[in-house]
């Protein structure tokens, strides 16, 4: 179990680094799926299964779908990955680079000095957290809830068609529009459909 | 430096799966089930800001027809 964890994690870091040095976005999308999915096998060697499912059902599942709709909606094609080449280039990324690698030195330093404990003292299974999750921690899923109802709102509300052009086609329908043409023309019924009353 | 607005929200999602193998990990060490309840709410946070997220990068790829973070700097503080 131990192996699998390390495993998983090494993959898990390798997927990551790639993703953030894509330049094409499909491509970043596919390495981040995998590292979902080695942070769910990772989890699982960590005595958590139920978060290992969520993760795969919820992150690699629901979240990456979206990420990949909007991608193949935006299509973004070799312009982007043109742009993104010209930006990424430069020695902008030295400096936190270095920072980083100081702080990973010392975390492997700290984590090699220690006394390495098992990775899973125990299996938590599902029944402990639903237990806890609707026990003490009532509070916080009503105001997850809460928070998904006001992300599906804010969702719906940005995601509506605003354009000029679609308001134009509206406006030339309804009875304001005639009326702003001429009332000989709501008289004669000029632009009603047939069936209409 | 990346500019383009759906890698910012990619390496958003990163950060936060990050911070939940973090509190899984530690809730693991303890044999504790409040690091998964926290990965579970993490979970809720990163969907509901995902889904807001894209919504509000496509109506500025409709606006702007880029994708890139400082053309949306019209909103000057």
């Amino acid at each position: 179990m131990e192996a699998a964890f390390y495993i998983a994690g090494i993959v898990a870091i390798v997927s990551t680094v790639l993703t953030i040095s894509r330049l094409n976005a499909v491509h970043a999308l596919l390495y981040l799926i995998v590292s979902l999915l080695a942070v769910a096998v990772a989890f699982y060697a960590m005595g958590a299964p139920l978060v290992a499912a969520l993760e795969v059902i919820v992150y690699a599942g629901a979240i990456m779908v979206l990420f990949v709709f909007v991608v193949m909606m935006l299509n973004l094609g070799k312009r982007a990955a043109i742009a993104e080449g010209q930006w990424m280039q430069g020695s902008i990324w030295v400096g936190p680079v270095l920072l980083s690698a100081v702080l990973i030195a010392e975390v492997v330093y700290l984590i090699l000095r220690a006394r390495l404990p098992e990775i899973a003292v125990g299996v938590i299974d599902p029944k402990q957290v639903g237990l806890a999750l609707y026990g003490p921690y009532l509070i916080g899923v009503e105001l997850a809830s809460m928070l998904l109802l006001g992300a599906l709102v804010g969702a719906c509300h940005l995601g509506r068609p605003v354009h000029e052009k679609t308001e134009a086609r509206y406006d030339r329908n309804s009875d304001g529009a005639r009326a702003h043409s001429g009332g000989n023309l709501i008289r004669a019924g000029i632009g009603r459909t047939p069936d209409a009353p | 430096m990346r500019r383009n607005l759906i890698f910012i929200l990619m390496s958003i999602e990163i950060m936060l799966n990050g911070t939940g193998v973090a509190f899984v990990a530690a809730g693991s060490r303890w044999g504790q089930p409040d690091g998964q309840i926290m990965f579970l709410f993490i979970l809720a946070m990163a969907a509901a800001e995902v889904s807001v997220g894209l919504a509000l990068v496509l109506r500025l790829y409709h606006l702007h027809n880029n994708l890139d973070a400082d053309a949306a700097n019209e909103m000057r503080g």
